[in-house]
């Protein structure tokens, strides 16, 4: 028992209601309490590095209570998500003064947090989607934030899809359930595993296959996230290409393909074609665009291709380097995003075509964008090289050659964008209209360039990271369906 | 047997319904009739003809108990389902009429200023 976990969830929850119920008489209650939540989430899920333990709500055994558990993969999940929330809660201080009704949006983003936490910890199939409908909630509100007619239009479009795959999801669970008679995934799992092969199970798979994969915004359903990311405020589509298609796409499929289902090489090849697709879609498509944050959202698209085809390998390499990528994209995919926003916040466009010399007037942003721009296209010692280097040599390792060469030439694609962005923000002369813009505020740039750090550090310190974080994540995936002793605790 | 296919035919009239209909309103009626199908769906796999009461009284004869009561956790499943649908549903809605608002129609062929 640690009694820590079910904190990870309630905090936050309790921070939502006080910050809303505060601000009727104190109007700035949000900052200092979302803040404090947040640096309280990072200290929890640092002090949980290591450990391996289950949490039994009102002292219920497995099979029957509801169980929180957490493993490797769990605690990997949990320090991404409050590190990146910290950072892009920091940026929202001064980012937010253009928008009102700022305690509700530091609640929604409490919220948001507290249900990506319950995804990660949860042990049971009902929970799981209990807390994936609050997380999903409140992503749907803070991307219609800004109340103008793309931020609703991309919202709409946003919980439309997303409506029909949390229907398809809890149809799954609803076919599961009749079959197994039972919610608790490890007992799922034992149950499963003791009957005859079943295409009752293989329907509930596919199920949440076309519902965790349009969370996860894997290629056939995708057409949600390059609407709905860019319409959001900066620090939020930071945390949703960031974070929120990890814990509740990525993350979910994973556990539920390895350690509820067993990895079979059907599942197996039908995740890699899915991974491969949306590398090569997401890449072609974000050549094109204008609109930055657009072009970055595409550009998710493309590298959480990267991390289904890793994970999908199944062999301990690939598992690591989709881990490592994960983290990785975690990490640069927020700095891009937070750069854009400060970009935005003072040009006020988005339009690559009207930027130009920027890095004059905005060093600091455009030199830790700079670093974002370098780590997603691969180049050494910065972190996305590493991870694109394990998938590919695992790639390689496993015979999928094919797949091997779509990936370097993925990541040629990657670069080439990325240069025309650099292009536009760099080089070129400064348009007349922003002669007079200036660096964005202190808080803002604080965040950019620890992020900036982050991508460097982690690129550099990777025999340190795959010893406290990363092999316990893999060796849960590897252990597969043991997963069930662990809850039972056997 | 026939019930489930009803049932079925319940979910795939709500998938046709969102996906043909151009009028918002509508899409949200059928992603309401899609959920509500799920929700049946889940009722039934807890159902029993001429069941009792999940609740053992004292005195009960437990073995008639276990032959006869239905099973209660789908039907606290459907009520958890139904309160996240209410939520679901409220937000599209509020959307919806921010959506009228700006754009002076329901007609999702004319919202659309995002593409590429």
């Amino acid at each position: 028992m640690n009694h820590i976990l079910p904190l990870f969830v309630a905090v936050p929850l309790g921070t939502a209601f006080i910050i809303l119920i505060l601000a009727k008489v104190w109007r700035k209650a949000g900052v200092p309490f979302a803040l404090l939540t947040s640096i309280c989430l990072v200290i929890f899920s640092v002090s949980v590095i290591g450990q391996a333990s289950i949490y039994r709500m009102g002292n219920w055994p497995p099979p029957w209570g509801i169980v929180l558990v957490l493993d490797g993969l769990s605690t990997l999940l949990l320090l991404t998500i409050s590190v990146i929330s910290f950072f892009a809660l920091l940026f929202s201080i001064r980012y937010m003064d253009r928008y009102t009704a700022k305690p509700k949006f530091y609640a929604l983003f409490m919220l948001l947090v507290a249900g990506m936490n319950g995804v990660v910890l949860s042990g049971d199939f009902f929970n799981l989607f209990v807390f994936l409908e609050i997380a999903s909630i409140a992503s749907y509100a803070l991307v219609a934030f800004g109340c103008e007619e793309e931020e609703l239009e991309a919202s709409f479009k946003y919980l439309i899809l997303s409506g029909v795959a949390s229907t398809f999801i809890l149809l799954g669970i609803a076919i599961l359930y009749s079959l197994t008679g039972t919610l608790n995934m490890a007992d799922v799992a034992r149950t499963i595993g003791n009957m005859p092969a079943n295409n009752a199970v293989l329907f509930a798979i596919s199920m949440f296959l076309m519902g965790f994969g349009l969370k996860a915004a894997l290629v056939p359903f995708h057409p949600w996230l390059p609407d709905a990311h860019p319409a959001a405020p900066a620090p939020i589509s930071a945390m949703l290409s960031g974070v929120l298609i990890k814990a509740l796409g990525m993350y979910v499929l994973i556990r539920l393909i390895f350690n509820v289902f067993g990895l079979s090489p059907f599942l197996s090849s039908v995740l890699m074609i899915l991974g491969g697709l949306s590398m090569v879609v997401g890449g072609l498509l974000a050549i094109g665009q204008d609109d930055l944050k657009r072009l970055l959202a595409y550009s998710s698209i493309s590298q959480i291709g990267y991390v289904a085809v890793g994970l999908a390998l199944g062999t301990p390499l690939g598992i690591m380097g989709g881990l490592f990528h994960l983290i990785n994209h975690a990490t640069f995919k927020s700095l891009l995003f937070l750069s854009a926003g400060a970009i935005e916040y003072s040009t006020d466009t988005r339009k690559l075509s009207k930027m130009g010399g920027l890095s004059n007037r905005l060093p600091v942003t455009t030199t830790s964008a700079a670093i974002g721009f370098l780590s997603i296209s691969g180049i050494p010692p910065l972190n996305g090289f590493w991870s694109k280097l394990i998938i590919i040599i695992a790639l390689v390792q496993a015979g999928h050659y094919i797949l091997a060469s779509v990936a370097v030439l993925v990541s040629f694609l990657t670069i080439l964008y990325f240069m025309r962005v650099q292009r536009h923000l760099f080089f070129g002369d400064l348009p007349a209209k922003l002669a007079k813009i200036t660096e964005v505020p202190y808080l803002m740039r604080v965040s950019l360039v620890l992020l900036a750090i982050m991508c460097l550090a982690m690129g550099l310190l990777y025999p340190f990271l795959s010893g406290t974080i990363l092999d316990p994540a893999r060796d849960v995936i590897l252990e597969g369906t043991a997963y069930v002793h662990r809850v039972f605790g056997v | 047997m026939i019930v489930y296919l009803l049932c079925s035919f319940l979910f795939v009239l709500g998938l046709y319904c969102l996906v043909a209909k151009k009028n918002i309103i509508k899409k949200i009626i059928g992603i309401i009739t899609m959920e509500y199908s799920v929700n049946l769906f889940l009722v039934l796999v807890g159902y029993r003809a001429r069941g009792i009461a999940p609740i053992l009284s004292k005195g009960a004869d437990k073995a008639e108990f276990i032959a006869k009561s239905v099973d209660p956790l789908p039907q606290a499943l459907v009520l958890t389902a139904i309160v996240i649908g209410l939520g679901t549903i409220a937000l599209m809605v509020a959307i919806c009429i921010r959506l009228y608002e700006r754009y002076g129609t329901f007609d999702m062929t004319e919202i659309r200023r995002l593409r590429g």
